[in-house]
């Protein structure tokens, strides 16, 4: 039944209702940051959907995975062996090197480099909107996935965990405009910082002194500073070093050498030991103390 | 709004909201329609008494969450949009589908500039053109939505 006079308020006053209540809500969320742990609970509300919004997806790879075909499998099989044998070698050689690093960084009294541990981890759904770059993953605070964790994939970096709910996760991209990293340049130690651009392909270092020996192809890797990210994993290859004097910096733009546009499995970094600011500079003040941690 | 087979209204949201996170194709994902904005736009043209500016909001803040922006900012931008067709509705009831599916173009240009200008406030985005490409496939959306969802309507009476 259609009642001709309408009741409860005028569109007017909802409007200005709902736009006060968004207005509080966006400031409350941006600038106050008060929602970390409703958006914890709110992950774990729409996760049903999320679940069943990849169904599909999941369908497609299942029947492509189930209906290969025998020669496919066979020919997959004998590449994964040879890559099983290739690996296993580099292994016996790590191992060793691994040893004798840590015995030198000892003689160093530079604490030891500790193994993370890993999870895998798999992509529910990518987000559509073009403003942020994020993931939902399907690994949550059940599994021990905690806010600021790194995120790899096989070839990089990919970014950090943003919120936590039960069963999902939320991953903030390294491409991400609110994103950044501190990186250095793996040919020559030097330090940067990679900005997220907003685009898939691209990230931005400010503030690079025109004198930087920075060059195009310079693989840039985590510098562990900051405490975020664990040192040494590639970020980015240098694509575009534009030193134009009449600018205050050289411009330099790099790209995520993680394939952040196909994405489907992801590994979720546990630090062994919780990871110190500096510590892979040995301080004066702090050097008593991870020589107690080497010993 | 359970009420006369209002769980169907629920139901064709819950669908929306699936179509609106499913993961595509990057080189689809750009196009994809808003599909939020198009069935709310129906039912607040087809029961702008069961379906108004305060669904449109709460709506809107569901695509927050599930798309991990900032609380507030789609909810505040579908509110404003649908506004709009809560203040005309009897007169675009009228128009043809097609005249239906340009102004529903430009209220989904708006919605968008909108979403875009909120977060520009907020923080440093800058402006791609391919932020607009919804809106094309939006108005291709709006005939085919419009047909679907006034048969969902007819077919189980919702009034």
């Amino acid at each position: 039944m259609n009642p001709i006079f309408k009741h409860g308020p005028s569109p007017q006053h909802r409007l200005i209702m709902v736009l006060i209540l968004s207005a509080t809500f966006i400031f409350f969320d941006h600038k106050m940051g008060s929602f970390d742990v409703v958006r914890g609970y709110l992950q774990s509300l729409v996760s049903p959907i999320q679940y069943l919004a990849s169904a599909p997806k999941n369908a497609v790879n299942w029947a492509l995975e189930n209906l290969g075909s025998r020669e496919d499998l066979i020919n997959q099989n004998q590449q994964y062996k040879a890559n099983e044998l290739l690996l296993n070698a580099q292994i016996m050689q790590l191992d060793i090197l691994k040893k004798e690093n840590d015995r030198l960084r000892s003689l160093l009294a530079s604490p030891a480099r500790t193994d993370s541990e890993t999870m895998l981890a798999e992509i529910l759904s990518v987000d559509s909107d073009p403003y942020s770059h994020q993931v939902v993953v399907n690994r949550g605070a059940n599994d021990g996935v905690f806010e600021g964790q790194a995120v790899i994939d096989d070839q990089g970096i990919v970014g950090q965990v943003l919120h936590v709910g039960t069963i999902t996760s939320r991953v903030l991209l390294i491409t991400d405009v609110t994103q950044a990293i501190p990186v250095r340049i793996s040919r020559n130690g030097i330090r940067l910082v990679a900005n997220g651009s907003g685009t898939l392909d691209r990230l931005t270092h400010n503030f690079v002194p025109h004198s930087t020996d920075i060059r195009e192809g310079d693989l840039l890797v985590t510098s562990g500073l900051g405490g975020k990210y664990p040192e040494g994993y590639p970020v980015g290859r240098v694509t575009r070093v534009r030193q134009d004097e009449s600018r205050p910096f050289a411009q330099v733009q790099s790209e995520p050498v993680a394939q952040i546009d196909r994405l489907r499995y992801l590994l979720l970094l546990w630090p062994k030991q919780k990871a110190s600011l500096f510590s892979s500079q040995p301080s004066t003040s702090s050097k008593e103390d991870n020589i107690g941690k080497v010993k | 709004m359970f009420a006369h087979n209002g769980i169907i209204i629920l139901l064709t949201f819950i669908v929306a909201l699936m179509a609106t996170i499913m993961p595509l194709p990057i080189a689809v994902d750009a196009f994809r329609p808003d599909w939020i904005l198009v069935v709310v736009l129906y039912w607040c043209l087809a029961l702008p008494n069961r379906v108004n500016v305060v669904t449109a909001w709460l709506f809107g803040l569901l695509l927050d969450i599930l798309l991990g922006s900032i609380l507030g900012i789609h909810a505040a931008a579908m509110a404003l949009s649908v506004y709009i067709i809560a203040g005309n509705y009897q007169k675009i009831r009228n128009f043809s589908v097609w005249q239906q599916a340009l102004i529903v173009g430009i209220l989904s240009a708006l919605y968008h500039l909108l979403v875009f200008w909120f977060q520009r406030f907020l923080t440093d985005v800058v402006f791609l053109p391919h932020y607009l490409y919804p809106v094309i496939t939006t108005v291709i959306l709006w005939p085919w939505a419009f047909l679907l969802l006034r048969k969902i309507r007819r077919h189980f009476k919702i009034k």
